[in-house]
């Protein structure tokens, strides 16, 4: 052994360019390594735009799709409906959905393109469950303020008939709506904005 | 020493012989080459016209089809895809499994893999093999690399009809040669290049990553080089203590 | 100066976790032998490989399916559909042929400069355990692919364990869970593969390395460092692990990831070695392929299998290879370690039984023909001779005297040196006249270098002598 003469500074600029130029080199492997975890083409394919046929539904009928592996619900509304949604503000945590995920053209009153026809993605906001579609008028175990809407019954969350939240439940915001357009006025794609339209 | 040294070369001199003999069917080559979009388009075409009927190749998709090839998701549509088909959709036949078992034995076997089991070259001469052979009820045709397959020549009105020619060795009939008896729609390089087209395209499909892994090769080749000299350097420092 | 709180922080591990005990123990007052050369690149390569296989392995794991029905498209699947899920699959399957690579070439160094030998049995014990346990996990990796080499291989290797009498039938039926090679088969060997056999081999390598480090390192000298110390008691000839050990081992593990990054990037396949053709038909249980073979690295061991005519002694035969190697330390009776300083005897057995096993390595890969099985019963009986008459000629060979401390150890320099002398040897240096009469500057001659065969000659007869010389 012979320590006489080393030259500290070469061997602290040649440890560190070897420690950069590795951290790099871990760095580049480590990217093929984490971004394999993300969706494949497989779920990519699972989750091109869905084609629906909503000719043949009945007035207040709700139609569950899937669009990437979601829920999509579907929901025709009587009339009696849109009338109601119209008086529930004051019992609502966003009834203009301002810190909500919509489309911009389906951010109104009504939450859809169409006033009867009500595409929302069945996803509690809260933690993820999908709520259960209970469109009764003051039910026994809901009581006497319910007015037809969603219960997410994991945590107790609100939706009225457009998806947006009641006040005092867990849920911070009001159901998301997928992008979906008209083909024509019996046929809806999920996960496509009409053309002209935009986030 | 010197027994030991005639043992090794006996022993080489056996195998290779013995590896010379069980290979005596001649491939023709085929001329791969991932990189001509051309060729690989037209054998893509060639592939949904001609095979896609009984064959499958579940392990891509459409899409994967236009990234590779550098074509338009709606070219790919319009050119490539059958009637129908969406740009996610995988390349499945529309056969019915049932129906093909009744009419070839078996399930005509999924392509997607082919040309790594079996070679280019095999493909290549396979698809050329094919002849007249009155022996075979009810297809009336074998093939010169498969013997007694149980697949018809879908390319006989192009490429026309062969018939073998047989030559005698050992007391045995052997097929020499084949020739084209009744010409078809093509002339035979417009056929050999249909052929080249379709073998290049199952090329592509038994691992379309290739191109990209060869590609990629070289940055990962490069960077580990330049790791290595600054270790060398690294250890040269640190290893004038000890010498 | 006042302690930072990244210094508080680390004391309050350090007073509850001997870290830096482990570390200088362990590194950088882990005292190995300074003459190491090319052949103890080995062992650290093949933890590399190790930690390769895990993490790769657990990345696949992630979008496998261990189901006869899945198995085979999820394997595509992970080819063509996962982001980088090939890159991630070709590492895996390159790994696996690598780390034999690097485990024969590590156990290759051990005969060579007897590290299996006194006071280090107990770490070649281990290292065996360790190449068994491999080869288990190969073996049982080799099935999820489910391809038709996949499904038969494992039908052959299961059926092996048939051959035994009494219980055999029995044994082979529950290894499998059916009457063939199924579903069944395939998810437990999934479960194997994947948890059990991993730390198993990770709690080898632990032993393997405590025991290596309580006896020390060997070197190719086959000289215990230990002893000659100096006052302080670190030995004359060692040199810290940490840092001398750790830039040396970076620099092969560059040079290992260049050859691993080619056959990665280029030739994954490796002409059907590291991924044989017939595997990528799916598992078909009603057709066995035309020829099968298993992957390269168990063929001499299935070579030895085919080379006996009897189903029970084959199976024998070939457990007996490996079993051989654990009874090494004590076949053999040399009196000097390394192979620096034993007989002609010993070189020359230690030669034909690397030429047997090559041999045998490739007869696995040929079809059985008359010709070959012969060549395999003659290389299977060199094989076995080189362990079992191994106390006999290891007993009365003639020893060189060992020296009491390393010898200098040839650097690297001197290599690249030498092969420029052989260089210059086998070419000459002529003198060309250019037919213009361009003339050059500084008065310089055009030269140009031809290839001399008298200098080949003279190249060829030396290395053979060399050679003769060295085995004596």
């Amino acid at each position: 052994m012979n320590d006489k003469g080393v030259d500290k500074s070469k061997r602290q600029f040649l440890t560190s360019a070897l420690t950069v130029v590795g951290a790099v080199g871990t760095g580049y492997i480590a990217v093929p390594f984490l971004s394999q975890m993300q969706p494949s083409v497989k779920a990519m394919a699972a989750g091109a735009p869905v084609e629906v046929d909503i000719s043949k539904m009945e007035p207040g009928q709700l139609l569950r799709v899937a669009w990437r592996g979601k829920p999509v619900w579907i929901l025709n509304r009587t009339p009696d409906v849109i009338a109601t949604l119209k008086t529930l503000d004051t019992e609502l945590r966003d009834p203009t959905s301002e810190e909500s995920v919509q489309p911009n053209p389906t951010k109104n009153l009504l939450r859809s393109l169409k006033p009867e026809v009500f595409v929302a993605v069945g996803i509690c906001t809260h933690l993820g469950c999908s709520p259960t579609f209970r469109p009764e008028i003051a039910p026994a175990d809901l009581g006497a303020k319910w007015k037809g809407g969603f219960f997410c019954p994991c945590h107790g969350s609100w939706f009225d008939l457009a998806g947006r939240v009641y006040r005092g439940v867990p849920a911070p915001a009001n159901l998301e709506i997928p992008p979906y357009r008209y083909v024509n006025d019996t046929q809806l794609v999920i996960g496509e904005l009409a053309k002209e339209a935009s986030v | 020493m010197k027994n030991l040294l005639i043992l090794c070369l006996l022993a080489i001199l056996s195998f290779s012989f013995g590896v010379k003999a069980s290979e005596n069917i001649h491939l023709q080559e085929a001329d791969v080459d991932l990189t001509d979009s051309e060729s690989l388009q037209r054998g893509a075409q060639h592939f949904v016209t001609y095979c896609l009927g009984c064959h499958s190749i579940k392990h891509i998709r459409y899409l994967r089809i236009a990234i590779d090839f550098g074509v338009d998701e709606k070219k790919v549509l319009k050119d490539i895809a059958p009637e129908g088909a969406g740009i996610y959709d995988k390349l499945y036949t529309a056969m019915n499994a049932h129906d093909a078992e009744k009419w070839f034995g078996i399930q005509p076997p999924d392509l997607s893999l082919i040309a790594r089991s079996r070679s280019p070259d095999w493909l290549y001469s396979y698809l050329k093999g094919f002849y007249s052979d009155p022996n075979k009820p009810p297809l009336g045709v074998n093939n010169l690399v498969f013997k007694d397959v149980g697949m018809p020549n879908v390319f006989w009105q192009l490429q026309g009809q062969q018939e073998a020619v047989y030559k005698t060795v050992d007391g045995q009939k052997v097929i020499e040669r084949l020739v084209l008896k009744e010409p078809g729609k093509l002339s035979e390089q417009e056929f050999d290049r249909l052929v080249n087209d379709l073998v290049n395209f199952l090329v592509y499909v038994g691992e379309p990553v290739k191109l990209e892994r060869e590609r990629m090769g070289k940055y990962v080749l490069f960077f580990i080089s330049m790791f290595l000299v600054i270790a060398y350097l690294l250890k040269k420092e640190y290893w004038k203590d000890v010498d | 100066m006042k302690p930072t709180r990244l210094t508080l922080c680390g004391n309050w591990i350090l007073e509850r976790f001997p870290m830096a005990k482990i570390w200088n123990e362990h590194m950088t007052h882990y005292y190995a032998p300074k003459n190491f050369n090319f052949w103890y690149f080995f062992g650290s390569l093949a933890l590399l490989v190790l930690v390769i296989q895990i993490i790769t392995g657990i990345l696949l794991t992630m979008n496998y399916k261990p189901d006869a029905k899945l198995a085979f498209d999820s394997v595509e699947y992970i080819m063509r559909e996962v982001n980088w899920g090939w890159l991630v699959r070709y590492m895996h399957s390159t790994g696996a042929s690598a780390f034999f690579i690097v485990v024969y070439l590590h156990m290759f160094r051990g005969l060579l400069y007897g590290s299996f030998k006194h006071p280090r049995e107990l770490i070649w014990i281990f290292g065996m355990c360790l190449f068994v346990a491999l080869m288990a996990e190969a073996f049982m990796g080799y099935l999820l692919p489910w391809g038709q080499m996949s499904y038969w291989g494992a039908q052959v290797i299961i059926s092996l364990f048939s051959a035994i009498p009494v219980i055999g039938d029995d044994l082979s039926l529950w290894i499998r869970g059916d009457y063939v090679v199924s579903d069944a088969t395939l998810n437990r060997f999934f479960a194997f593969h994947v948890i059990a056999v991993p730390l198993v081999l990770v709690m080898l390598v632990f032993l393997h390395i405590v025991a290596l480090h309580e006896v020390g390192s060997n070197n190719p000298d086959g000289i215990e460092i230990k002893k000659t110390k100096d006052a302080k008691g670190i030995p004359l000839d060692g040199i810290p692990f940490h840092p001398y050990f750790t830039v040396k081992d970076i620099v092969g593990v560059a040079v290992f990831l260049l050859f691993f990054s080619t056959v990665m990037f280029y030739m994954p396949e490796m002409n059907g070695f590291f991924l044989e053709h017939a595997n990528f038909i799916p598992a078909d249980p009603m057709k066995t392929p035309e020829h099968i073979a298993p992957v390269w690295y168990f063929t001499p061991f299935y070579a030895i299998l085919r080379a006996i005519p009897d189903k029970f002694a084959g199976v024998i035969s070939m457990f007996g290879a490996i079993v051989v190697l654990f009874l090494l330390p004590w076949l053999d009776r040399g009196p000097v370690k390394s192979i620096r300083y034993r007989g002609g005897i010993y070189k020359k057995a230690l030669a034909l039984f690397v030429l047997s096993f090559l041999v045998l390595g490739y007869l696995g890969t040929q079809p059985a023909t008359p010709t070959a099985t012969i060549f395999a019963r003659v290389f299977t009986a060199i094989y076995f001779g080189f362990f079992l008459l191994m106390p006999i000629y290891t007993r009365w060979e003639k020893t060189k005297p060992v020296p009491k401390r390393l010898t200098s150890d040839h650097g690297d320099s001197n290599c690249l040196l030498s092969m420029k002398a052989v260089f210059e040897e086998i070419t000459t240096v002529k003198s060309v006249t250019t037919h213009d009469g361009i003339r050059l500057p500084n008065g310089a001659t055009v030269t140009k270098r031809g290839f001399n065969f008298k200098g080949l000659l003279n190249v060829i007869i030396r290395f053979a002598k060399k050679l003769k010389a060295s085995l004596d």
